[in-house]
């Protein structure tokens, strides 16, 4: 190519880079401020609510299983109700290495409560991901169903129907012991994972990778008509959904030094898409506010009233249905758009 | 006559006892403009579908610049440089039209798999997109939700998609379907400041469209070829008109 027609090309070249739709697109996984809110809170509750710590915990597991749904669900549109098989996965990884005296350090427990779930989902993927819809569906929970038989029967490893309580994990770098009264080390454990998961997520879903996922959620039969190898990107997709779910699985043993069924019953998997549709799917903090308003409505309704308190959820969720299809960081955003969007946000660049 | 870019071999197709298409020889060559129309039914997207390997075929084979490639799948078929639209928009409705584009030019280059690095990182797939966009008068709705548009600007972005592969082989089904006469301008001129070099194949019903476009025009009944030639033999040719021309032909002659 000549100088000159090279110099030509960059001149258009920058308008089009230029373009504020191509800036947008651009500029499109940079940080907002907004962005350092979940952190600070998180933080700051460490301080304001040093009795709510063990509530704390419970809710930073929830939020990392629910940003491990929205990858598959949210992202790439994989319909699952068997999420919790991963969890599970992870869970029993750390549970039965440690009661069996196998591995009881924390951080590389996860790591490999992270492999194990990776291969689960990667080998269900295999079979699963051929189909779709209800088919998917019904298979996801036969999948995790599967699982739970499996944990039940083993009993010989997995404690069966009681599962394996008080699992000695170590201490944090040999230093900090979890302590079962007063979960301050857990709690910024957990917040510390979630930290480095969350980065690890929002990395993914802004990479053209990502990009290729939303475009199988969003239209499956383009993406093979514009040569995208699908069922490939689906299944690593699905694995590192998995993996990560599996880190959140194991960090709940961890943190609560038991691990039971519950871990891989379908209550489990109806929470976390619970949690993720109350929030919204497909927008990574979807996870947080859905954690948080899920927690708060049957941590605070169950207080008031002890046996009905689901139906408090129930409305809620008729109404997210009806009113809020994406959820309630979805409701937000469309009220701002109608009330607040004429003022151009300011450049913060 | 230049090189055949793409070829088909006795292609059929059946399902259960149901004929499709039946016994295709096909030619298309390097650079043509080339139209496929016929009655409702006569097997034209099915034909579409069997060159683009989103059917299997029965029997036949098809062939790319002399290769045979029946036996590949539909995603090889993209790289090796087969696009294609849809008769109904298959867009990907929630994203923005830049990144409608985005989606295809990132396949073709590579960048698709890549997962460390944000998208936005790949201007050249921007600039590439943007550029298409420009190319196809859509530059300024790019920001814009592909569902936001009206339709004869997604069809745009329907081709856009295809166009984003750089085919050396396009499949066009239907462009202007849907789309009110009033807009369908937007279309025609865009196909018809296609790169020369890529082979088009257009199935259309809009004779007007066939004929402004068209080189040459393959005519198909219940699932075979019934005629082919340039359109003034085609138009000239009363068999085709018996079967298929007769009311549109007359229609277009009491427009003029």
């Amino acid at each position: 190519m000549s100088a000159s027609a090279s110099s030509a090309d960059s001149a258009s070249f920058a308008a089009r880079i230029n373009h504020p739709a191509a800036r947008a697109l651009i500029e499109r996984h940079r940080l907002r401020w907004w962005e350092a809110l979940p952190w600070i809170a998180a933080i700051g509750g460490y301080f304001v609510f040093p009795g709510y710590l063990g509530f704390g915990t419970e809710l930073l597991v929830a939020i990392l299983f629910a940003l491990s749904l929205d990858l598959a669900l949210g992202y790439a549109g994989i319909i699952t109700l068997g999420h919790a098989a991963f969890f599970g996965a992870g869970a029993y990884t750390v549970g039965i290495l440690a009661d069996h005296g196998f591995w009881s350090e924390p951080i590389t427990g996860l790591m490999l409560a992270a492999l194990v779930a990776a291969i689960v989902g990667f080998l269900s993927g295999l079979v699963l991901l051929r189909t779709r819809g209800l088919t998917l569906l019904m298979l996801t929970i036969c999948t995790m169903a599967l699982l739970e038989q499996a944990a039940n029967m083993a009993h010989d490893y997995t404690g069966g129907f009681d599962g394996l309580p008080n699992l000695p994990i170590k201490p944090i770098f040999g230093v900090f012991k979890f302590n079962p009264l007063y979960n301050d080390t857990q709690y910024l454990y957990a917040l510390a994972v979630l930290l480095v998961c969350f980065v690890f997520m929002r990395t993914l879903v802004y990479s053209p990778f990502g990009q290729s996922l939303t475009g199988i959620r969003e239209n499956l039969l383009r993406m093979h008509a514009v040569g995208s190898p699908v069922r490939r990107r689906l299944i690593i997709c699905y694995t590192l959904s998995a993996a990560v779910a599996g880190i959140a699985g194991g960090l709940w043993a961890q943190v609560n030094a038991y691990v039971n069924l519950s871990s891989l019953d379908l209550d489990r998997a109806a929470t976390v898409l619970i949690v993720l549709i109350l929030g919204g799917y497909g927008r990574l903090y979807g996870a947080f506010v859905g954690a948080v308003a899920y927690l708060a409505l049957e941590h605070f309704l169950a207080r008031i009233y002890p046996t009905a308190w689901q139906l408090g959820l129930g409305v809620l969720l008729v109404f997210i249905a009806m009113f809020a299809r994406n959820g309630i960081l979805g409701l937000g955003e469309s009220l701002w758009r109608r009330y607040g969007g004429r003022r151009k946000p300011s450049a913060t660049s | 006559m230049s090189e055949t870019r793409l070829e088909t071999r006795g292609l059929s197709r059946h399902f259960g006892a149901l004929v499709a298409v039946t016994g295709i020889d096909f030619k298309l060559a390097a650079g043509a403009r080339h139209a496929l129309i016929g009655p409702n039914g006569a097997g034209k997207t099915t034909f579409i579908n069997l060159l683009t390997g989103v059917l299997p075929a029965s029997r036949g084979s098809v062939l790319l610049g002399g290769k045979d490639i029946t036996a590949k799948a539909q995603a090889e078929r993209v790289k090796l440089g087969i696009a294609r639209t849809f008769q109904i928009n298959r867009l990907f409705r929630g994203l923005s039209v830049l990144e409608n584009v985005y989606i295809p030019v990132a396949e073709r280059m590579g960048a698709a798999p890549s997962m460390f690095y944000p998208a936005g990182k790949r201007t050249d797939v921007i600039d590439e997109a943007m550029h298409l966009l420009e190319v196809l008068r859509l530059a300024d709705v790019a920001r814009h939700r592909v569902s936001e548009l009206a339709y004869g600007r997604q069809r745009l972005v329907e081709l856009a998609i295809a166009i984003g592969l750089r085919p050396g082989v396009l499949l066009l089904d239907e462009p202007a379907a849907g789309v009110p006469s009033a807009e369908s301008h937007i279309i025609l001129d865009a196909i018809e400041r296609l790169p020369e070099d890529i082979a088009v194949l257009i199935i259309e019903h809009d004779m007007d469209v066939v004929f402004r476009f068209a080189k040459r025009v393959t005519v198909m009944v219940s699932g075979a070829i019934f005629a082919e030639g340039t359109p003034k033999e085609i138009e000239a040719n009363p068999e085709v008109r018996a079967v298929y021309l007769g009311q549109a032909g007359a229609r277009a002659r009491d427009h003029a």
